[in-house]
This record gives structure tokens, sequence and C-alpha cells, in this order.
């Protein structure tokens, strides 16, 4: 089995938890300050939500302002996203279930370059085998078994190992562990401590906060712990396992981020249009324009008020009643 | 199935006039589901197929997403763009994670699960990975999404996809998502003990895969669609069930249920059709 597969380990991860800060202790900062420490270059980043849901781009974009090398990042399904760090250079490899833009642009324009022309990494896998290493990850064990990926030739590629039930002889897939060196995560409440709340579809964020070897959440609002005792069932990340905190309302945008906004499709169709008249460049053109901003904020403050407006009003008017 | 594949003579029937191919192909999916059961749907077609069957036979129908979306109801002209979004989550009993409901679907819940495919070939396994090789392909398609979790774990695997010789392949350039495999017992032997693909619904047949060699089969032609047709947009050599049927044609009811879902626009009907 490729030791790709199994770095660092979750024996590792937890050795190094062992010299980590756990405390109870005000962890809020700003985008730049938390990836300025947490992320270093050739990072493994867990990107949490999927698709174009609750995507941590005010973290993301603060990482392609600050700029990295060598990253890979890891999302069971990936929309723009994934193109803006691997088309910087940035990212190298994506490790992911799914890449597309979706909402009728369908395929990705700039993975499907990079990864046609040798120039990028495609690691790929099922849904439930990127569930199952954060899972993993955060149960502490190298592996959990399963039926995904057998027979297909996802699995011939991952080289995954098989195990036999040592009760029933079931032959399964062993699916390693993977404990990102850094989650990036948008929540709709935190408080200052790491305690996080999730609106709406978990998806696997949870499991990949608690695989991680560093957290940041960015959250849509910070409320005071003793608002989470009014209703702590609710709470599915816990401070001890978050290393920073950031107060950013709107941080999934142009993503949605369920119950508050959702997604702009004037950004997306920006994005495709740069990347239609310039391709690769112009997907690079599209990030420079995002990183001249100082800080998300006034990447916000660029954006036409009454779309913010609607995009937030629709996700209001979708809610249950 | 609630939907008799007809005995209507074929060269009688004929197609609904206004019907496009890929309405038609959503049309003959949606009448493969019955009541009571519990369906693992992907976004356009699939989802919109699963629409109509809930507004007519299946009332009782309990479709859920891979964003972990249960018992979701449709807003009629407000489909979703993707299984991981707001619009997706509309009228759902439950929210779960995306790694409990493919735990749920491991565990046997789900009765169908509904993928798509830019290949499929003569053994139903389908792939959205890669055409050409893997090391530098030709074209890098988008990736399985939750479509090998559903192929291996739910109970029936439907495969909705356009008839061309170009999609249906004598052997996929990757097995994504595994159908059977390589035929025979081959799908068990790798350790997929349960399901595999019960049909394949396109816009000129219906097909289904033979018990033993579970080699694909044509079950029913479209209406107005002759065998010869088939044959000459599929890229290997099909097999034909004994009683070979033809599918009603779409009704009126049908089309306008499935426009008023999708929206009126000709886009919508396009999207619908990924």
């Amino acid at each position: 089995v490729s030791t790709r597969l199994v770095t660092p380990g979750v024996q590792a991860a937890r050795v190094e938890l062992e010299g980590l800060s756990r405390a109870t202790e005000d962890k809020l900062t700003t985008a730049a300050e938390a990836v300025r420490r947490l992320v270093p270059n050739d990072a493994v980043i867990g990107v949490g939500g999927t698709n174009h849901a609750r995507t941590p781009m005010a973290l993301l974009i603060e990482v392609l302002r600050q700029g990295r090398t060598g990253l890979t990042m890891t999302r069971p399904l990936s929309c723009f996203e994934a193109e803006l760090m691997l088309a910087t250079g940035m990212a190298d490899r994506v490790m992911t279930s799914w890449v597309g833009i979706g909402h009728g642009w369908g395929l990705a324009p700039v993975v499907r370059h990079l990864v046609e022309n040798g120039q990028a990494s495609f690691e790929e896998w099922s849904h439930l085998g990127i569930g199952l290493r954060y899972k993993a990850g955060a149960m502490g064990i190298p592996y959990l078994p399963t039926v995904s990926m057998l027979g297909s030739d996802i699995d011939q590629q991952l080289g995954l190992a098989k195990v036999t039930c040592p009760y029933t002889g079931q032959l399964l897939n062993a699916v390693p562990s993977l404990n990102p060196d850094v989650a990036l995560v948008h929540v709709q409440r935190a408080d200052q401590l790491g305690n996080a709340q999730i609106d709406g579809y978990q998806l696997m964020d949870a499991d990949l906060v608690l695989a991680a070897r560093r957290v940041i959440l960015t959250a849509e609002e910070i409320v005071t712990t003793d608002e989470f005792r009014l209703d702590p069932a609710r709470t599915v990340i816990p401070g001890f396992a978050v290393d920073a905190v950031v107060h950013q309302p709107m941080g999934a945008y142009p993503h949605e981020c369920y119950g508050h906004y959702e997604a702009d499709l004037d950004e997306f169709t920006a994005y495709m249009a740069a990347v239609k008249a310039g391709g690769v460049d112009g997907a690079r053109a599209f990030a420079a324009g995002l990183i001249a901003h100082a800080d998300h904020d006034a990447y916000l403050a660029s954006i036409d008020p009454a779309r913010l407006a609607a995009a937030r009003r629709t996700a209001e008017e979708m809610l249950p009643r | 199935m609630t939907h008799s594949l007809t005995e209507s003579p074929a060269g009688l029937a004929v197609q609904h006039p206004d019907a496009r191919p890929n309405e038609i192909m959503t049309i003959a999916a949606s009448r493969l589901l019955e009541d009571g059961k519990v369906l693992f749907a992907g976004i356009g077609q699939p989802l919109v197929a699963a629409a109509i069957a809930k507004r007519r036979q299946a009332p009782h129908l309990t479709v859920l997403l891979e964003g972990g979306m249960i018992g979701i109801e449709l807003t009629p002209g407000e489909l979703p763009a993707s299984t991981n979004e707001v619009r997706a989550a509309v009228g759902a009993q439950m929210l779960t994670s995306a790694t409990d409901i493919f735990l749920m679907a491991q565990r046997g819940y789900f009765h169908y699960g509904f993928i798509g495919g830019a290949q499929v070939d003569r053994y139903g396994n389908v792939n959205t990975s890669i055409v050409g090789d893997h090391a530098r392909p030709t074209v890098r398609l988008p990736g399985p999404g939750g479509a090998n979790d559903i192929a291996s774990m739910c109970n029936e695997v439907v495969v909705v996809t356009q008839h061309e010789p170009r999609r249906f392949v004598e052997r996929v350039d990757f097995v994504t998502s595994p159908g059977f495999l390589t035929g025979g017992t081959s799908r068990q032997d790798s350790g997929l003990l349960h399901g595999g693909p019960r049909w394949v619904v396109t816009d000129l047949a219906l097909l289904d895969f033979t018990p033993d060699t579970h080699r694909m089969r044509v079950r029913a032609l479209q209406t107005g669609v002759t065998l010869a047709q088939v044959q000459a947009a599929t890229g290997f050599e099909l097999l034909i069930h004994d009683q070979l049927d033809q599918l009603p044609p779409v009704e009126d009811a049908e089309l306008a249920l499935l426009r008023h879902l999708v929206g009126a626009s000709h886009e919508g009907a396009e999207e619908a059709s990924r």
C-alpha cells in the first residue's frame, strides 16, 4: 500500500495532539492571522462543506492572498474553489469524489485542462471513501472497512488494501484514515472557544474537524457560550478541537450558506467567462481579482448590495416554516 | 412494476409528438418506481423522474440525496442544481451527514439507486471518471460523486442515459460505478454481495440483464423505435428478451407534469437531461 495513503497516520496525529493546548481560551482572530499561523506550504487542506455549500471561501481566498505551494485540497465534492487553487499553482493535487461547476456549466474546465495535460493530480475516491477517511481520522483508528469502491477501477487506481472480516470472512475494502494538516470550515454559529453549530446539512464537517491536525473556523455569527448551553445538542464541533475562530459574515460567498444566503450565480458566470476568455490564465486573473481586495469584507463591499440582499432573502425564504 | 410493460402491438402506438428524447427517458424511468420504496436519487433526470412518480403512482416514495437529505419534496420550477444545496433540502424530513446517508445505503435501506453516466457497458458498469487513458485522459470527467456508493449498495440500480454508440461501449474506459463487472459471479466475487444494475433506461429502450451471465438485454422498446435502431445506437451486441415489449407512449399528463416540475424553459429541460 502506498505510503501516501497513510500519511501522517492517526498515531502521529494523536502524539501531536499531546503538544497542543486544549484550554478553553479565546480563539477569535482574523482570517489573515489564522492562515499565516496554521496553513503551511505542502499542507493537505481539508475543505469543509461540499460543492457550493458552506465552502470556506474567505479562508481559501486568504490562502490565495498569502500564497502557498504544494497544497493538496481534499473535499468530498469540489467546485470552482478547487480550480482557483490549482490554476494559481498553489495546489497541485485534489483528493475528491467529484469536481464540477454545476448550474448547467457542467465540467470543470481548469481541472480538465490541468489533469488532461498531466499538470495536476486528481486522486479519485468514492463519496463515502472520503467520508470514511475523515471518520477513521476522527475516531483515531487507522482504517475503516466498507464495501465502497470494491470491484471498481477507483479501487484499482488507489491500490486499496482488502481486509477479511475475522468473524464472517466477508471481504471488505480497508479505507485508510486521513488526518488533514488543516481543516478550513465555515459554520453558521461559533463561540470564541471554538464550539460550533451547523444549520441544515452537516455534510462531513464534524468528522473533518475531529480528524484534522489544525482547525480554522469561520462563522456567520459569534455567540456567547451561554447561548450554546441553551440547546447544547445542536453543537456539533467541540471547542477543544478548534485552533482559531474567525467572525466572517458571508464567509462562504459566492457559495451558499444554509439559512443565510444562496450562491451568487453572477459570480459563477463571471468566473466561467474569465475561463472562457483566457483558459487557465483566465482563472488566474479571476483569482487575482479576488485577492486584490484587502480582505473578505472588502470583496463583499465590491459586490452590488442588491445582489447580496437578494441572495440573503432567497435563503431565508427557503427555510422551513 | 406498477406500470405494466404494455402489450400494445408494435407499429400501432405513436410516440407523443412533443416529447423530447430526454423527456421520454425521464418518464420511462419514473414509471419503474413503485410506491412505498426508498430511492437514492441524483440531480437532474433522476430527481425529476422521482418527482413525477411521487405525483402519480408512488406518493409514498421516500426520496433522498447524497447531501444527507431524506424525504425531500421538490418545488416545481425550483429544482436544485446540486445535491448539496438549499433547494435540495426543501421539505426534508431529516438532514443527516453525507457520510451517514451512505452508511444507511450500506446497511441496505435503499431500494433504488438512480445514476447517469458518460459510458455504460454490456455488464452495466458505468464510467463518469475519464475518457481515454487514466494517466493522461482525453477527457477528465467529474468523477463518481455518490454514484460508486449507490451502485455498490442500493438493491436495484437504475442507469438513466441517452442511447448513443459513444455511451454504450463494449467496455467502459474506467469502472467508476460497478455493474456486473465482467459478468457471471464477478460482482459477488469482488465483495459486492448485494444489488447491481436492474434497469438501463434510455430514450430508445428499456434494458435489463440476463440472470446468469449478466449481459445487457433489450427488455422493451420505446414507442416507435425499432430493435435495429437500438442495436445501431449500441457499441456492442445486445441480447434480446424472449418477450420483447413496447413501452407505452408518453402521456399528455406525464409530459405536462414533467414540464411543470422542470419549469417552462427549454434550458431547464436540457439541464434535467444531464
